[in-house]
């Protein structure tokens, strides 16, 4: 069994403003927007480094969208930076005309993704905007894991011709993918090998999928542990070879069960090999404030949720 | 272009539009007939296009459509400037076309840079693009189109904040002031009291136009919207339309927002409008 170890956290929004830095160094035609939370995001660097590049909006996102969809006629490449929240549901159509339907290549970067955003609440902890975002015809859906992987998915989306939602959250976490590691869209990113049980998580849950191979290990079972940073499109052969070997899956992510990773894992297996599956997410809820740990305690986001289900789908084989 | 032959292009562009919905019974014909004067003066005398289409429109003026729902005006402009086959108005909302019910890069259809139709996206979208023109260094314009009714949509007016603060002054975006709605006239849905007088509020150079059905005034008033550019302010242009311009009994009422003439009624409004340059 493969170890993985951190010698520090840090947050994956920092690694989104790192990437986007680095583009600014070295592509001329990205270009970067926000609305009014150029510090949450991270984006300080690229600002400061390529001011007329930068297109700060107001709290006015429809509008950002908007802009970000006009920018590509012209030949820029435009990230847009605000909270999932506000990059998803509250312009959805702004999104879905303006850049999913006139196929533009807008990258739409969100942070303080899903409940570890914490304290503020409900408001502000969106649940939902994967099952939004994949839902659109063309557009491709990242959930990346730790700064690391943050930052290189940044950079490799700018190369990618087309929309994309590149989601990533508030809170430090153990930084473990490493630094110069590929980045590509819609290939699965195998952790460990194992014969039990498949366990694909995305975004913050990979790190917890990693400490409950750990303890399942401990007790004799041996997990195998995908991360899935593309949602869509997803890499169903790597679902697929690895039921083959385990024959139940257990998936797990920061969003609401109903649109989320976890269907479209379902829907894969319905087509081409039915097999067992239990699901870490939240169940048809709203989150509430709290700390990030808390909240993850509350709603079953974290190892000890996901050793439950690892067990309980191994029980069901 | 000279006066008779902009006289002769809005004709036969009034008998493509009243042609295309009559075909398929569905479509917009009374904001199309009221835009067909601005449009054909847009596309043949003010705005500076290269041969051709690509998307980036790099060294050209640009123009967005905002109110999808004119599309006959728009596909029937965008024929005949050359941007696709005449004759493929034959196929204006029909399946498998490029002519969708409202206008999209989807299908590829030569001319188009935006889907549009859901309502206020449109002005949002053509300040990205004047912004990558100065970024670019191009100094061509943006020209847009957009519905009185429409400014209701809330997502307008962050756009025209926008324009003003960010100094975007390669914007001409010109207003439909046909006063009238689905529902019937602005006044009575949604009154928005001065038009004018909120793009002034909003820091905007506004150029009225009374009579925005009579080609030379248009002409007119876009080389001053032209003349305009370039002073640190974006430009609006209110141009008072009659909805359904040229077909006597589409005019003065809202009923012609959506609906088709029937075989007696196209009939009608063709007679008022004989052909000039030869139907598709």
């Amino acid at each position: 069994m493969k170890t993985y170890t951190y010698t520090e956290k840090k947050d994956t929004r920092s690694g989104f403003g790192a990437g986007l830095a680095e583009l600014g160094k070295t592509n001329p035609n990205v270009v970067a927007l926000c609305a009014d939370l150029i510090g949450s995001l991270k984006m300080n660097q690229f600002i400061d480094e390529n001011p007329e590049r930068f297109f700060q909006i107001g709290i006015a996102e429809a509008n950002m969208m908007g802009i970000a969809a006009g920018l590509t006629i012209g030949g820029k490449i435009p990230f847009t930076g605000t909270f999932a929240n506000f990059s998803t549901g509250r312009v959805y159509d702004q999104i879905r005309q303006s850049i999913a339907y006139s196929n533009k290549n807008v990258k739409i970067c969100a942070s303080h993704a899903g409940l570890t955003l914490g304290e503020d609440g409900a408001t502000h902890q969106i649940l939902e905007d994967i099952g939004l975002m994949k839902m659109l015809p063309g557009m491709v859906v990242i959930n990346t894991c730790d700064y690391n992987q943050t930052k290189a998915a940044t950079i490799a989306i700018a190369d990618y011709d087309g929309p994309v939602y590149l989601r990533f959250g508030r809170p430090a976490v153990p930084v473990f993918m490493p630094e110069d590691q590929v980045f590509e869209i819609g290939k699965a990113v195998h952790l460990q090998e194992g014969s039990d049980v498949t366990i694909v998580a995305t975004g913050h849950l990979v790190w917890e999928a990693l400490e409950a191979a750990k303890v399942l290990h401990e007790k004799g079972i041996s997990a195998e542990v995908i991360n899935i940073h593309t949602i869509k499109p997803l890499d169903d052969k790597a679902i697929l070879d690895s039921v083959a070997k385990t024959g139940c899956i257990v998936t797990a992510e920061e969003h609401n069960f109903l649109g989320g990773l976890g269907e479209s894992v379902s829907r894969v297996l319905a087509l081409n090999n039915p097999t067992p599956q239990e699901f870490v997410a939240t169940n048809d809820t709203f989150g509430e404030s709290g700390t990030p740990a808390q909240l993850m305690s509350k709603y079953g986001l974290n190892s000890a949720a996901i050793i439950e289900k690892a067990l309980k789908v191994i029980g069901r084989k | 272009m000279s006066n008779k032959k902009l006289h002769d292009l809005t004709t036969q562009v009034r008998r493509d539009i009243l042609r295309m919905v009559h075909k398929v019974n569905s479509g917009h014909p009374g904001g199309s007939l009221g835009c067909a004067e601005f449009l054909v003066v847009l596309y043949t005398n003010i705005m500076n296009r290269k041969e051709g289409f690509d998307m980036n429109g790099i060294d050209e003026d640009l123009f967005f459509l905002s109110n999808g729902h004119i599309s006959p005006v728009f596909y029937s402009v965008l024929a005949r400037s050359g941007y696709f086959p005449i004759e493929e108005l034959n196929t204006f909302r029909l399946l498998d076309s490029r002519l969708q019910g409202h206008p999209t890069t989807h299908e590829g259809l030569p001319g188009v840079r935006i889907a549009s139709g859901s309502l206020g996206q449109g002005l949002s979208v053509a300040l990205g693009a004047a912004e990558t023109k100065k970024l670019n260094n191009d100094t061509s314009l943006i020209y847009t189109l957009h519905g009185d009714g429409e400014l209701q949509e809330g997502q307008n007016w962050e756009a025209i904040m926008y324009a003003s603060a960010k100094n975007i002054d390669n914007l001409i975006a010109t207003i439909d002031l046909n006063g009238k709605q689905i529902d019937g006239a602005t006044d009575d849905v949604l009154p928005m009291g001065s038009i004018k007088g909120k793009f002034e509020a909003f820091d905007w150079t506004v150029i009225e136009v009374e009579n925005g059905n009579d080609i030379e005034t248009i002409l007119e008033a876009m080389e001053t919207a032209k003349a305009a550019t370039g002073k640190g302010k974006p430009v609006c242009v209110l141009l008072k339309t009659m909805m359904g311009n040229g077909v006597d009994f589409m005019m003065h009422t809202h009923a012609w927002h959506g609906k088709a003439p029937n075989d007696a009624q196209l009939e009608t409004a063709l007679n008022q409008n004989p052909e000039t340059l030869g139907d598709y």
